[in-house]
């Protein structure tokens, strides 16, 4: 069954929802823990920035059914590729694919790797982790499912720090012009790439009036409050606006665990079992 | 603001005068954009995409009767691959086209990453290949897009030599699954095959094009015909050479060139790319591979560690000895030695 768009006009998000998307936001931090200790390396602070978007993208905003390959479904790009370990428990939720992988996460010949990859995959609308190419994916799939009068959105997720990629611009200002309505670029403004803060490695500021020069709708938002993420994300214009959109979802990396948050040296890491046990008391401890 | 610039009629005051849309005229292989526009009438998945060029490509042709199918990105190559990229998850089979260094160099990770990676039905025409962009110099050339692209896993890699192959060539391929890079010249390429159907030509095979029991001359692309018409000078003197047309890169026909070569054991490798990587370290690898010895292989090409220098086109061929005569005359030294 398709998902419930919700109408522009929603202003309260309903009670039930805001539940749905804590509980998906929770369970993406939760897994990426389990995940990773698989692993033994991973990106969590870069997933637990998005948790709350990713709580209202699968909560509802994306247009999705039980086929992962149905033509008619929202694309959601993640340029950002080193989060897709808190995507890949919600795409087994959905029965994509059998919870059992996994299980199994980056082990030899397992589908699930640290950057998604679209051919393994169900789910996975592309292949990603060379930062920078995500918008122009998004806006070639917002161009072709416009040619073809699909009602589709195209969602992108882009880090902060990928902004410097000089491609993402090459698609911001193509995506302005082709007047791609049905394009969402959504910025996990989490203020850190992997050397530290944004502005001190290479600004990315001001994000907002960048894109607004280049023909984009900006809107901003605190990407941690369920409700103003729920409002925002439902309240992108209609698919044939004629401008894309743009939302800065302001965050804080690592968001959930106290000394991971804003700390540069957690960009990449692994918790043993013990503090991956206190890490996942912490985040039992997170009011979102 | 609007701009002020108009498109005017071409309106030389001077017979040897010249502007674009000239130029243009004399760009009779340069074929593609009305044979896709063709396809296009029978498959709504066809779709071209051009970085600020279809002119020079003569997307144009294409755009006239598909407008709504035809997207101009501005002077943006590697978004236009990885755009092309997302049109094709989406039912598309996207061709993008501009100049070879432009795509073959500029977004080499973009076809990697972004089409040969995912296996998307993403065609690159990547055209004025090689030299000949003459003396508008090297950051327009390409000479080391083959030896990029043959180590691209899922890459397909075809050099048509003339309008007939560059037709037939698309025309085959349109139902390919994954990526293919199309090596193109600079349409000023005379006819080689007779037509699109011309039997010889096969995606993914080597066309025999002469034979002859003393050596082999294997070219692709604008060496083709300077080799036809080198074995031609040398019948004359009585030395008769094998000419094959070697347009398929990858994968390529390996069989078939050890075959060749195993018969008259003397290969003359012409190709308007770096003598390392590309059609020259193709065959070698084939021989090798294929355990055929006591064969003499020379390379000509551009030298391992030279840029071109500063000239037109043609007389670049000649000084690098990628025309007819140099041609001839390399194939008169491989046959004296030993």
């Amino acid at each position: 069954m398709p998902g419930n768009r919700p109408t522009a006009d929603v202003v309260a998000t309903p009670r039930a929802t805001l539940d749905e998307i804590r509980r998906i936001a929770a369970l993406v931090r939760s897994e990426t823990i389990r995940l990773i200790e698989v692993a033994k390396s991973g990106h969590y602070t870069s997933v637990f920035s998005c948790a709350e978007l990713l709580g209202a993208l699968y909560g509802g905003i994306l247009r999705l059914s039980d086929d992962p390959d149905w033509v008619e479904r929202d694309r959601l790009v993640l340029s950002k590729g080193h989060m897709a370990v808190g995507v890949y428990p919600l795409l087994a939720e959905r029965g994509y694919f059998p919870a059992q992988w996994l299980e199994e996460y980056t082990r030899v010949g397992n589908p699930l790797g640290d950057h998604p990859d679209m051919r393994r995959v169900p789910g996975i609308d592309f292949s990603s982790g060379s930062l920078g190419h995500g918008l122009s994916i998004g806006t070639g799939m917002a161009q072709a499912a416009r040619m073809r009068a699909l009602p589709s959105r195209i969602w992108v997720l882009l880090g902060d720090q990928e902004l410097n990629e000089g491609q993402i611009w090459e698609a911001a200002q193509a995506a302005a012009h082709f007047g791609l309505g049905n394009l969402v670029a959504i910025v996990d403004r989490n203020q850190m790439g992997l050397d530290g803060l944004t502005e001190e490695v290479m600004t990315v500021e001001p994000i907002s009036d960048r894109f607004r020069a280049f023909g984009w709708r900006v809107t901003e938002v605190d990407g941690h409050d369920p409700d103003a993420v729920w409002r925002t994300l439902s309240a992108v214009p209609a698919t044939d606006s004629g401008r894309p959109t743009c939302i800065v979802a302001h965050t804080v990396k690592g968001k959930g665990i106290g000394y991971m948050e804003l700390s540069r040296s957690w960009h990449l890491g692994y918790l043993a079992p013990s503090d991956a046990a206190d890490a996942t008391r912490e985040l039992e401890q997170l009011d979102v | 603001m609007s701009s002020a610039a108009r498109y005017r009629a071409p309106e030389p005051s001077h017979e040897r005068s010249w502007d674009m849309a000239r130029s243009e005229q004399l760009a009779r292989s340069a074929v593609a954009g009305n044979v896709l526009a063709d396809l296009a009438d029978e498959d709504e998945r066809i779709a071209v995409l051009t970085a600020d060029l279809k002119f020079s490509n003569r997307t144009v042709d294409f755009e006239r009767r598909h407008p709504e199918r035809f997207l101009n990105v501005g002077i943006a190559e590697q978004h236009m691959v990885t755009m092309a990229a997302g049109m094709a998850t989406v039912g598309y089979v996207p061709y993008v086209a501009t100049f070879a260094s432009f795509v073959g160099l500029l977004c080499a990770e973009q076809l990697r990453t972004d089409l040969a990676y995912p296996g998307l039905p993403v065609r690159v025409l990547a055209h004025h290949a090689g030299i000949s962009l003459g003396f508008y110099g090297t950051s327009h050339h390409a000479t080391e897009d083959l030896g990029l692209l043959r180590a691209v896993a899922n890459m397909t890699v075809v050099c048509p030599c003339d309008a007939a192959s560059t037709e037939a060539a698309l025309r085959a391929t349109v139902d390919h699954d994954g990526p293919i890079y199309f090596r193109l010249g600079r349409g000023r390429d005379p006819d080689v095959y007779a037509g699109a159907g011309d039997e010889r030509f096969v995606v993914g095979r080597l066309a025999t094009l002469r034979g002859g029991d003393d050596l082999t001359i294997v070219a692709n692309g604008v060496t083709v015909p300077a080799a036809l018409e080198a074995a031609a000078t040398l019948a004359a003197e009585g030395v008769e050479a094998t000419v094959l047309d070697a347009h398929t890169i990858r994968p390529f026909d390996g069989e078939a060139l050890c075959a060749a070569a195993a018969g008259s054991g003397r290969l003359l490798v012409a190709e308007e790319h770096n003598v390392i990587g590309g059609l020259a370290s193709a065959c070698a690898d084939a021989l090798v591979d294929g355990g055929v010895g006591d064969v003499r292989l020379a390379r000509a090409g551009m030298p391992p560690d030279e840029y071109a220098l500063i000239g037109p086109p043609t007389h670049l061929y000649r000084h690098y000895r990628l025309d007819a005569e140099g041609l001839a005359a390399r194939a008169r030294e491989l046959l004296e030695q030993r």
